[in-house]
């Protein structure tokens, strides 16, 4: 059993195996991401009803929380994918956690602008310097401080190496954003989502909503795959199946 | 159509018509650039191995 694990986890970290494996997911991720995106955002801009307290701003959230949910499971997958890279040598996860990056950073950024522009609306402004806000900032700042170490190093490897030591670091971040709302005093409401109670959504607002975070979910692993496939070839391009690989590339130009 | 009276409605999404369809264009922008990103890498992975190619022919 533990054997046959051992040579499972073997045969998966590598990048080539990896690599030729990988080919038609993103192709399958991505159309089913738009497929649910595109239903999602069309049923809550048009047909999901207005909400009675906010009025039509509320149609923000379809966009708003599935960016904020994700901006926080990529840096966990970060944080996962570098101790992985640290404990076991993988190269793989260290491919696959660099290239989470970029999109991760993209979905912090666009949980706080449009929770900026929403902010306008409901609270009268457009940021706060309360808990909710701030952390998020921070968690902005330490995907661009991730990318940074990376392009800082001379060799790739101490890229690796510096930026998962600090994603671990900065795993103290999470626990501070999920539970910020109800630590401290903040503008921002308490969670929508909680496992433990029914939502207190109608379902022709909840559905759609729902949508937004599965399809968002499967849109980020269809562009972290994307970019690993790039990063891979990058890495190995010393190696003869990766120059057979950009051959046939150039080729098909 | 949907929850809306008329085509003028749901552009005006009551008066927050600025606030959702500019948190939307972000929304946009950056599903663009997740998309382009990643394509402009694969050309410049590609024109670099072109070089490298050429140098070495020479």
């Amino acid at each position: 059993m533990w054997q046959a694990f051992v040579r499972w986890f073997h045969k998966w970290s590598s990048p080539k195996w990896f690599y030729t494996m990988s080919q038609p997911w993103s192709f399958w991720l991505g159309w089913a991401a738009t497929l649910i995106i595109v239903s999602a955002l069309v049923w809550g801009l048009m047909f999901a009803p207005v909400e009675r307290l906010q009025g039509n701003s509320y149609r923000i959230i379809f966009i708003h929380v599935p960016s904020a949910f994700l901006s926080q499971a990529i840096y966990a997958a970060i944080a996962v994918l570098g101790l992985v890279g640290l404990v076991w040598k993988m190269k793989l996860a260290f491919f696959v956690a660099k290239q989470c990056i970029p999109v991760g950073a993209s979905m912090a950024f666009l949980a706080l602008v449009t929770g900026a522009i929403w902010g306008k609306p409901t609270w009268g402004t457009w940021w706060e310097w309360d808990a909710r806000l701030t952390s998020m900032l921070v968690l902005l700042l330490l995907y661009f401080g991730l990318w940074a170490l990376h392009n800082a190093m001379e060799r790739p490897e101490s890229g690796d190496r510096a930026a998962a030591i600090l994603a671990l670091v900065g795993v103290v971040n999470l626990p501070i954003i999920k539970f910020s709302v109800e630590w401290w005093n903040t503008l921002h409401q308490p969670a929508t989502l909680k496992f433990t109670e029914a939502p207190p959504m109608h379902p022709s607002m909840l559905i759609p909503f729902l949508m937004a975070i599965v399809g968002f979910y499967l849109a980020s692993m269809a562009w972290v795959l994307m970019r690993t496939r790039l990063e891979i070839l990058q890495r190995e391009r010393k190696s003869r199946w990766v120059e057979d690989e950009l051959n046939r590339f150039a080729e098909g130009q | 159509m949907g929850a809306f009276d008329s085509f003028s409605a749901f552009l005006a999404m009551g008066d927050h018509g600025v606030y959702v369809w500019s948190a939307y264009a972000v929304g946009a922008a950056v599903i663009a650039f997740n998309v382009i990103a990643p394509r402009v890498h694969r050309q410049r992975l590609i024109s670099d191995h072109k070089r490298r190619v050429r140098r070495e022919q020479r």
